[in-house]
């Protein structure tokens, strides 16, 4: 073995440096808390994706005659085929999970800011590819909701300017729009996208995300940067002192991590793996038809606060430009957030209270865009339908100005110096 | 002493917001769009209960129904019996055990008598839901306008004719009268002939057909909570090795 590994080591020198600047001499801070775990679970999904998705394509068929019936066939004829499809599909719904949590923990303790703008905008970059890969494979079992999904999606494309009808065709490969509708071709490519291109861009996209990070070094809920602390430690001497070798530390921290949330995901895979309708809709269990049009129709539910700020507005062409400014607005954080202090423990009261609203709002127009709150409205209101209908719209356009008011708020209180932040301390505080 | 206190504002935060995204997944589902029915009370775990449907499915709707992503051999084994019970007391096709359980009858005549295909009843229960399919098996009644002379109240002018009079009984509706613009309304049903059951023998009957589709719409359900009990234990001790193996790790982090 020794001999192998020496062997080795002459032929790829490269590969011990490597290791050792990601894993055994790549120093993180010592008091990462729970918000911390998000980031390696977000890696262990992605890894379950790739791998109960390869085991899916072989049996699954990319047309609109067989995709159904594969479908089928692989929860009642394949063995174990239900478990890898409830894994994929549990595992579609907790990596948007993940990754709320994982970006909220970078708003809460400012990760974005200098000099971590290029991790954030990777990470932004991962989310967009992921929610792009999340709908194609949201169309490749055929079911009735898939296919209306997949049409109203890409028709929101047809308010481009110019060249919008066209794009349309183009996405489908169908017919001409107006007349282009989901079909075999659009579920041929849909697959070729999903199972390919796109987790191909995000697999390099997760590569540059973690190389920024590892280039200037992981920040923590001090927000203080341990690479200007003071040096030296026990494994090195011009190391951070507040830095421990990322392995074994957090790569055993991260264990316990693990466990805890595939106990979650064991529990809702085996005992309820439509987590009533949420993970999985009953609608999806109709073969797709373009004939019968579902009761209402949505998106799964990690879409759905995304989904409500566009259906707050009447407007079609308005309503598809406040749904992108919704996400190029997260894009842009680290450059409308001028403060300086990083962690939300340091922070204005200001900050503090905008932060905890912004996410108050995200959460309930993710209730409005899965049409829970014309439910709860119901309770109100009864069966008048008119005053539930108008009360949920007028609340969605108070959550939406609300959510776009705190990216105003953020660059505001920063610009003109209305923030009084604490003092920060020179070193970290605590460790987990 | 400032520092505690936002960071226990911090936590009472973060319990409010998991206790906000707990609700949105605990409230009652929107999804249910047909409106709300009474609890089907199904016991897909109930073997005996789930024969029963069986039996009553293969006597009264397979005629017309195919449960075609689901296989006698399937069947054999969910049901806990044996081939030769299967083949003798369910398959009256004359379909082989391996085959899926397809209606005989011709899609051409099918068309002719109902004026469409009746559906595959496969996965029913997971696309309606239990609750629905037990209520719309018992709101069938005669209703000399439609050309079957049945209607349903669930739903309503079907075109199915109700198989199971022999057994509830023949009810008919108690009408609303139209007025204020509204027409007139089914207030309740009646039954009016009983038929070869009780109503609470009926109830049971319907608890177990419901069943059985339940079944047949997720037939993973009997294996899954059976392996999910073992693969959580198996992850709770893993757990708890890997928090040893961190405080462990961790004893000289200061």
């Amino acid at each position: 073995m020794n001999a192998f590994t020496q062997w080795f080591q002459e032929r790829a020198p490269g590969m011990g440096v490597a290791y050792k600047k990601h894993m055994t001499e790549y120093y993180a801070p010592k008091n990462f808390n729970f918000m911390y775990y998000f980031g390696s679970l977000a890696l262990l999904v992605l890894v379950n994706q790739i791998v109960t998705g390869i085991f899916l394509t072989m049996f699954y068929t990319p047309t609109a005659a067989g995709a159904f019936d594969s479908v089928r066939y692989i929860m009642r004829d394949v063995d174990w085929g239900w478990l890898v499809r409830y894994m994929h599909e549990v595992g579609a719904s907790m990596f948007f999970i993940v990754i709320y949590l994982h970006m909220f923990r970078g708003l809460m303790y400012g990760s974005y800011k200098k000099p971590r703008e290029l991790v954030w905008s990777m990470g932004m970059l991962i989310f967009l590819a992921l929610m792009a890969e999340a709908f194609m494979g949201y169309v490749l079992p055929w079911g009735n909701m898939s296919y209306w999904g997949a049409k109203v999606i890409t028709n929101l494309f047809s308010a481009v300017p110019w060249i919008g009808g066209e794009l349309v065709t183009w996405l489908l490969g169908t017919f001409p729009y107006p007349g282009a509708v989901p079909g075999s071709p659009t579920l041929n490519r849909f697959f070729a996208l999903h199972v390919v291109a796109v987790p191909l861009v995000l697999l390099l996209l997760v590569v540059l995300h973690i190389g920024a990070l590892h280039e200037v070094g992981s920040n923590n809920p001090d927000g203080v940067d341990v690479k200007h602390g003071p040096k030296g430690n026990r494994w090195s001497r011009n190391a951070p002192m507040d830095g421990i070798p990322f392995h074994p530390y957090y790569t055993v921290k991260d264990l316990v991590g693990v466990g805890v949330f595939l106990t979650i995901c064991a529990i809702i895979i085996f005992f309820a793996p439509s987590v009533g309708g949420f993970f999985l809709e009953p609608d999806n269990l109709n073969r797709a038809n373009p004939f019968v049009t579902p009761a209402t129709i949505k998106p799964v539910w990690y879409f759905s606060p995304f989904y409500a700020i566009l259906r707050a507005i009447p407007d079609k062409g308005i309503g598809v430009l406040a749904l992108a400014a919704s996400i190029i607005a997260l894009f842009a954080v680290p450059w409308l957030d001028r403060g300086k202090v990083k962690s939300i423990r340091y922070r204005g009261l200001g900050y503090k209270i905008a932060l905890a609203v912004f996410a108050v709002a995200f959460i309930l127009l993710g209730s409005i865009g899965a049409d829970l709150m014309p439910i709860w409205l119901g309770y109100l209101y009864g069966s008048n339908a008119e005053a539930i209908v108008s009360t949920n719209l007028l609340i969605a356009r108070i959550l939406m100005i609300v959510y776009f008011a705190f990216f105003v708020f953020l660059w505001a209180y920063t610009f003109f110096g209305w923030e009084k932040t604490k003092p920060v301390p020179e070193r970290v505080t605590t460790h987990a | 002493m400032h520092d505690k206190i936002s960071r226990a504002s911090m936590r009472a935060f973060s319990a409010v917001l998991i206790a906000l995204a707990m609700a949105l997944v605990m409230s009652p589902s929107a999804l249910a769009e047909e409106g709300s029915y009474p609890d089907a009370n199904v016991n897909v775990h109930d073997q005996a209960s789930l024969q029963r449907g069986a039996r009553l499915f293969m006597n009264y709707c397979v005629g017309c129904h195919s449960l075609k992503y689901m296989r006698y051999s399937q069947l054999a084994k969910g049901l806990g019996l044996t081939e030769k019970q299967v083949m003798g007391n369910l398959d009256f096709t004359g379909a082989k055990f391996g085959a899926s359980i397809v209606s005989a009858m011709p899609e051409d005549d099918a068309n002719n008598w109902f004026g469409k295909v009746p559906p595959d009843l496969s996965l029913v229960v997971g696309a309606r839901g239990a609750d629905w399919v037990s209520a719309y098996l018992k709101s069938f009644y005669l209703d000399p306008s439609t050309s079957s002379g049945w209607n349903n109240t669930v739903f309503p002018n079907v075109a199915m004719p109700f198989p199971l009079w022999q057994l509830q009984g023949e009810q008919v509706a108690v009408m609303n009268p139209a007025g204020n613009g509204e027409p007139a309304s089914v207030k309740e049903l009646k039954l009016s002939h009983p038929g070869s059951m009780t109503p609470a023998q009926y109830d049971q009957a319907v608890r177990d057909l419901t069943a059985f589709l339940a079944y047949v719409s997720k037939p993973d359900e009997l294996v899954r909570s059976h392996i999910g009990a073992w693969v959580v234990l198996y992850l709770a001790i893993f757990t708890l090795v890997a928090l040893v193996l961190k405080r462990e790790y961790w004893k000289d982090v200061h």
